[in-house]
């Protein structure tokens, strides 16, 4: 059974990679009880932000409400 | 943290929160269905930053909450059995069974251990062949195939002292349910991301498309939970009922196959009875005749149906999305998380537990109607 070594923000834990046999090292992966279930889409990551940008919203970013 | 404070960024908060204020025309109800999206509301004010009329309603999806109190009761006769080891989430040791909780049988000298992972449960049995271990395996599914690899390795490796206490649900049915429901208000949703990380979004069409309702698939940050209120907004001001992903960076529109497949071979969808709302026709999973030997109901007597008492804890309405915590008499004075009536209190995915710890008690003048 595959298992990697994922770092949580400094406290590193064996994970199980079963579910995600398309993981690599370096790859961030979500955890859950002990499994990373997907692999994070990096490309995707920000789209949140792309779509605050196409909707006219983020014109006013950094400026405090 | 990646991919976490990115999305807790306040200026992108109210930009989301102008464009919601922007699309919507008319008043909106939403029910976000993961407790772990509640408490991202509920702790940043979500609910309070978008418009008038916008209305996020709590979900069921809260998984210690749902497990039935006879399960709980199950589980801590068990643990109190002399030569049985009852593993346990931690979050469920303080769920109120009929005659107490898993945390006071522990007290009492039950064996009862917290693990984080069923595999940690596999390893106390394999440590301890002369104990009879049990995990409880409860939970949606997110869960599922976890548990569902502890029983396949439990298998593979022989293990005869292993067996799961099984009480797992599974999400469309209670969406089902919820827009069946006579008084239902639910115009759209958030459906839980976590969960669709395994499943995938195909199941939620023919619901979307058969009650009208839009479902976007969301995660559990603010910026995520925003964009998902967003994008539904979206769909009903256009008359449009589709299954939109906002979780894109985790989600996939099949799931994770290997998932599903480890979880169709260990699983099967049964009838199930969710605390504080009623019995859900197909609505859990319960272990497969090829794994039937690795229940624990066999091993230890099957767990009966009960009544559940009538009392002043509203948290079925909670549960439901029919009430709000606050609503709630006993909010804050007479139920507390150190002194809980109903599981919404306990869970850490409770809606009680979630607006107790961000928003407090209430004031006396908002509980006491006789009040000045």
């Amino acid at each position: 059974m595959r298992v990697g070594r994922v770092d949580f923000g400094g406290v590193v834990k064996e994970i199980n990679l079963a579910f995600v046999p398309e993981a690599r090292i370096g790859d961030h992966v979500l955890v859950h009880v002990g499994f990373a279930i997907t692999v994070i889409d990096e490309a995707e990551a920000a789209r949140v932000f792309e779509h605050l940008r196409e909707i006219g919203e983020l014109a006013e970013d950094g400026a405090a409400p | 943290m990646r991919f976490r404070d990115e999305y807790r960024a306040p200026a992108a908060a109210q930009g989301y929160a102008r464009a919601i204020a922007k699309a919507a025309t008319r008043p909106w109800t939403l029910m976000e269905v993961c407790g772990g999206q509640t408490h991202t509301i509920v702790r940043y004010g979500i609910d309070q930053l978008l418009p008038v009329g916008i209305e996020l309603v709590h979900g069921p999806g809260c998984p210690v909450c749902v497990t039935p109190v006879e399960y709980v009761d199950k589980a801590i006769e068990i643990a109190s059995r002399p030569g049985a080891t009852l593993c346990s989430f931690g979050d469920m040791l303080r769920v109120p069974g009929r005659g107490g909780d898993l945390l006071g049988a522990k007290s009492r000298g039950a064996d009862v251990r917290i693990v984080y992972s069923p595999l940690d449960a596999l390893a106390v049995a394999r440590a301890e062949p002369a104990r009879e271990v049990v995990f409880f395996a409860v939970g949606f599914e997110t869960t599922a195939p976890a548990n569902a690899m502890a029983a396949w390795q439990a298998r593979r490796q022989g293990l005869a002292n292993f067996s799961l206490l099984v009480s797992h649900v599974l999400v469309p049915p209670a969406m089902r349910a919820i827009l069946d429901a006579p008084a239902n208000r639910i115009e759209g949703f958030l459906a839980a991301g976590h969960v669709c990380t395994i499943m995938g979004t195909r199941e939620y069409e023919p619901i979307a498309a058969r009650y009208r309702v839009p479902i976007v698939v969301t995660g559990f940050e603010p910026l995520d939970i925003l964009e998902g209120v967003y994008m539904c907004v979206r769909q009903l001001e256009d008359g449009r009922a589709a299954v939109e992903n906002q979780y894109v960076r985790s989600v996939r529109r099949a799931g994770n196959l290997r998932a599903q497949a480890l979880m169709g071979e260990v699983f099967r969808v049964i009838p199930r009875r969710w605390r504080g709302i009623g019995d859900i026709a197909d609505s859990g999973l319960g272990l497969a005749e090829a794994y039937a030997d690795l229940d624990a109901e066999r091993r230890f007597g099957a767990v009966r149906t009960v009544g559940e008492a009538a009392g002043e804890c509203i948290s079925g309405l909670v549960l439901q999305g029919a009430r709000k915590p606050p609503e709630c008499p006993a909010f804050g004075t007479r139920c507390t998380p150190e002194r809980p009536l109903g599981v919404t209190m306990v869970s850490s995915e409770g809606a009680c537990a979630a607006y107790y710890r961000y928003r407090g008690a209430p004031r006396p003048a908002e509980t006491e109607s006789a009040g000045a």
